[in-house]
């Protein structure tokens, strides 16, 4: 099934996009993200072992030529700290690709939105494609928008806490008003989550936690690519309306 | 020449340059991004970037993350 998205013309050909956190050991993490079938990964940035040389490397277990690396500035709670993590991963990687995040509560993980539109601008003005995780507020998604957010990535629920998509309706009126991607991230369980974004007509969904901390990562990874498959089909396919009352599917003529 | 690199001071480095100093600590050119005393430096200019004793190095690469 072709149904490639693309956002400042890089072209997605997979619609569920994961995170690499959180994993057993890289094997693991190449295994899940196989079965995931995503083309796109996200990596954060941090210090090298200086020491101990002999720690493998993430890359040698995810092929850049094969999969689109998003690197993230997960844990930034500054603008600063924000754009200096941007300017590293864009020295260490090879794409103008930034998943940008400004943090603004250690608890609930919710990004600080008003330092996370300043980022944003100042980022896009130095040539990243910004792809902005933010809260499922639709005059914020415009407000990144204008400030040159590539795509707008709301959150479904708090990272990692697999609760599911809590605001559908939000996420509605972001993708009515969307001239970007939209692409959900964050806080999503199980494959009826991401079917569900995919229903109401996201372009994509990143998610982590969710395949990282099942039972089994590697099915669970199958299952959320089957979801978004099953997803975007629905979207595409056109869902009928809800009604209160019931419509027979059974014909009444030739009955006795 | 003492520098401090990813938070530890490292005493008696030999490198004069950024690629020196990768090539002393072992590390991969290519898959790691420098930064020296808060300034990107660009993998272009690793060959010729002069360090200085007392300079402040980052050395960082991708982690597993979401």
């Amino acid at each position: 099934m072709e149904d490639s998205f693309v956002i400042r013309g890089i072209e997605f050909r997979s619609r569920l996009w994961v995170g690499t956190g959180k994993y057993k050991d890289f094997d693991e993490t190449r295994r899940a993200i196989e079965a995931s079938g995503a083309d796109v990964v996200t990596v954060a940035v941090r210090r090298t072992n200086i020491t101990d040389r002999k720690s493998e490397n993430l890359l040698d277990f995810i092929d850049p030529k094969k999969y689109k690396i998003l690197p993230n500035t997960a844990g930034c709670y500054t603008v600063a700290d924000a754009l200096r993590y941007s300017r590293l991963a864009r020295e260490a990687g090879i794409s103008d690709l930034i998943k940008l995040e400004v943090i603004g509560d250690e608890r609930t993980l919710f990004p600080d939105n008003i330092g996370l539109l300043e980022a944003t601008e100042i980022l896009a003005k130095e040539g990243f494609i910004v792809l902005p995780y933010t809260t499922d507020d639709p005059v914020m998604a415009k407000r990144l928008v204008d400030a040159g957010a590539s795509a707008v990535m709301p959150l479904a629920a708090p990272i990692g806490s697999g609760l599911g998509i809590r605001n559908p309706y939000n996420l509605k009126i972001i993708l009515e008003q969307a001239t970007v991607p939209i692409i959900v991230d964050a806080g999503v369980g199980t494959a009826s989550d991401v079917a569900i974004a995919m229903e109401l007509g996201c372009d994509a969904v990143l998610l982590n936690t969710a395949i990282a901390g099942a039972k089994d990562p590697i099915m669970m990874a199958a299952a959320m690519k089957h979801g978004v498959i099953a997803g975007r089909l629905a979207y595409k396919a056109g869902r009928i309306g809800k009604k209160l009352y019931a419509t027979a599917s059974s014909p009444f003529e030739g009955m006795l | 020449m003492k520098l401090m690199i990813n938070g530890e001071t490292v005493d008696n480095v030999k490198a004069g340059t950024v690629s020196e100093l990768l090539e002393e600590l072992k590390i991969v050119q290519g898959r790691v991004a420098v930064e020296v005393n808060l300034s990107v430096i660009k993998k272009t200019e690793h060959e010729t970037f002069q360090l200085k004793d007392g300079d402040i190095v980052e050395i960082v690469n991708f982690v597993g993350g979401g």
